[in-house]
């Protein structure tokens, strides 16, 4: 595993006695694209300021890189931040932006000259020099507002929803552009978003926040394909939660069929959570399926289509290539490996936390 | 309902009409007047009159008074925006309410409590004497001109500097701090910068009443002190030389406009135009 390079501990913070983050603890390693990911509200932004200084915990300790940094003030922090709306100083021209924090640095003037053309490179706006923030679109000002954060050479870039304000297409095409930045540049990334196929096309770990706590921690292939609970489940793209019975071993009760699948360890005849991707569930022949149901809602999609199936007295969501008309009586199977099982919320607050989605 | 240009010029009317007879009217008089002698022949004698001893004294006096109280307005001023600014908004509502309030009595009354607080046996000097510490002499000197100004005009300068301030995007202050900037560099290079367009209006309005004023001078310059407002009016009300007080106003209009003109290049976005 690579070096830890940030250390949050215990931290925790309200604003007017409302608690936004609660003893959160998280490191983020060297070289590593790391996104907070959660609704709004849930703190990923308070997070994010409490590491550049913007906002001071009320608890808790942050450690850089060894040391603790946690009352030390933004401008004596080696880390660079790009603002949801850019923030360019709009009194200025693109380089006299880009050179801003190299100048307070005294740096020379050749120096400052190399960067900000190494910079416009970078970010593909060569020749904009002499522009005015104000004369360029939305993504190249968020090009702009990466470029003069990185110019400083950060050992860690922070990213609070830079893409939120681009439409669809820019924004799929920043997605890219930050990962190659990332790897040339090869520093530490911190990215918040709401948005989780952001963080599942960006990220090497993401982080799921909910209401101030730390819902899970893993890679986006865990993120998704085994969530740890309903709430991240839920928020990461579509899925069938549904109530089950753990009867035994690799042996499931759902909806009163019975199910084979690859989970061991929690138990017998214990009532869990179910997790299945609508991509997961296979509709065939009637006699076929596990359970028997019929198609009462169909969408075309593009890529696939999105059908409803009624079985059991639950509505599958369920994608598929293959279509089955409003109507049809179809049988659901789904392959052992794709049924992710979760405990229970335990007490009533996570009960709470993963209902307000 | 799309309004079309016709309904568009008919509820324009009641204005064109007013600023025809009140302004149009007016300002074409003082040209008229301004630019002739008493038997209706053009001349320039009037404009020119400017540079005679007395009247040129008069004006350096109010362009020197003006700058002076426009300088301490500001300095006054961007401080106090700035607290303003940072306020959350129930203290704020109640600063402001301070501010204004004074600004809801008359102009006249105003200048006219200051010349009582001020004179020889005035209030101030009668809380002095009771305190035995000596009296204060700054009725009918130009400090006292200034204070008038400054008192009156405050608010005009407070205003468009604390318009201004409120639309800094916090997110700009925080990202120079995140580049490295502490706070006073923040100040010079990023805030003050931004809120350049308000501390011009602000100018603007303090400096082109406190240039024309005749009313704050009389009041608490005596007589001794004449400032190029104080000779207009005289020319209009007591020498009855209506042709001499035009010629002084227009070469009083040219100062204002150039102001107006240099306000209106750097306040492209009419950002202090809130008042």
């Amino acid at each position: 595993m690579k070096k830890e390079l940030i250390n949050l501990i215990d931290i925790s913070k309200s604003f007017d006695g409302e608690l936004v983050l609660d003893e959160l603890n998280l490191s983020i390693h060297e070289n590593e694209f790391l996104t907070l990911l959660g609704p709004s509200g849930c703190g990923k932004t308070t997070t994010l300021r409490i590491i550049g200084g913007f906002v001071s915990p009320d608890k808790g300790q942050v450690v850089f890189d060894g040391q603790d940094i946690t009352s030390l003030p933004p401008n004596k922090r080696q880390l660079n931040t790009v603002f949801q709306k850019y923030a360019l100083f709009t009194h200025m021209d693109i380089a006299e932006n880009i050179a801003f924090g190299l100048k307070i640095k005294n740096k020379s003037k050749n120096y400052i000259d190399d960067k900000i053309k190494y910079a416009l490179k970078l970010v593909n706006l060569e020749g904009y020099e002499k522009r005015m923030p104000d004369s360029l679109s939305g993504g190249q000002q968020q090009r702009i507002a990466i470029a003069r954060a990185i110019v400083n050479e950060p050992k860690v870039l922070l990213l609070d929803e830079p893409l939120g304000a681009l439409d669809l297409k820019l924004r799929q095409d920043m997605q890219y552009e930050l990962i190659r930045l990332k790897n040339e540049l090869g520093i530490t990334f911190i990215y918040v978003t709401h948005d989780q196929e952001e963080a599942l096309t960006m990220s090497d770990t993401i982080v799921v926040m909910n209401q101030g706590y730390i819902q899970q921690i893993g890679s986006p292939e865990t993120i998704y394909n085994e969530p740890e609970n309903a709430f991240v489940a839920d928020f990461i793209g579509d899925s069938n939660i549904i109530d089950a019975i753990m009867l035994e071993d690799k042996l499931v009760s759902i909806l009163g069929a019975r199910f084979a699948c690859v989970d061991t360890g929690f138990g017998t005849n214990r009532p869990v959570d179910v997790v299945i991707r609508p991509e997961d569930v296979e509709l065939v022949k009637p006699e076929e399926g596990v359970i028997q149901g019929t198609v009462t809602h169909l969408i075309f999609k593009g890529v696939h289509y999105e059908m409803e199936v009624m079985a059991n007295g639950f509505e599958w969501l369920v994608h598929s290539t293959e279509m089955f008309s409003v109507g049809t009586d179809v049988g659901i199977r789904v392959n052992p490996f794709n049924i992710q099982i979760m405990n229970k919320p335990e007490s009533e607050d996570e009960e709470a936390a993963a209902i307000e989605t | 309902m799309k309004p079309n240009k016709l309904t568009d010029r008919l509820l324009s009317a009641p204005y064109l009409l007013w600023e025809a007879i009140f302004i149009i009217v007016p300002l074409g008089m003082v040209f008229y007047y301004g630019l002739t002698d008493r038997f209706g022949a053009f001349t320039m004698e009037n404009v020119v009159a400017i540079m005679g001893a007395e009247h040129a004294k008069a004006l350096w006096l109010s362009i020197a008074l003006s700058l002076a109280s426009t300088v301490v307005c500001f300095l006054l001023a961007y401080p106090l925006a700035m607290i303003l600014a940072h306020m959350n908004v129930s203290q704020h509502s109640f600063i402001v309410l301070i501010f204004i309030l004074p600004m809801w009595m008359n102009f006249l009354l105003r200048t006219l409590a200051w010349q009582t607080l001020l004179e020889k046996n005035g209030v101030i000097n009668n809380i002095l004497e009771f305190l035995h510490m000596p009296p204060l002499a700054i009725i009918n000197t130009p400090a006292a001109i200034i204070l008038g100004m400054v008192y009156n005009f405050l608010p005009f300068m407070v205003l468009p500097i604390y318009n201004s301030l409120v639309k800094v995007d916090p997110n700009v202050v925080n990202a120079a701090r995140d580049l490295g900037a502490n706070e006073i560099q923040t100040f010079f290079k990023i805030i003050f910068p931004l809120t350049i367009p308000g501390v011009i209006s602000g100018i603007t309005m303090v400096f082109v009443p406190a240039l024309t004023t005749f009313v704050i001078s009389k009041l608490l310059g005596g007589s001794k002190i004449l400032l190029i407002g104080n000779v207009i009016e005289e020319e209009f009300t007591q020498a009855g030389n209506w042709h001499l007080g035009s010629g002084l106003s227009i070469v009083l209009m040219v100062f204002i406009l150039f102001n107006m003109v240099i306000s209106a290049i750097f306040d492209k976005n009419g950002e202090g135009n809130m008042l």
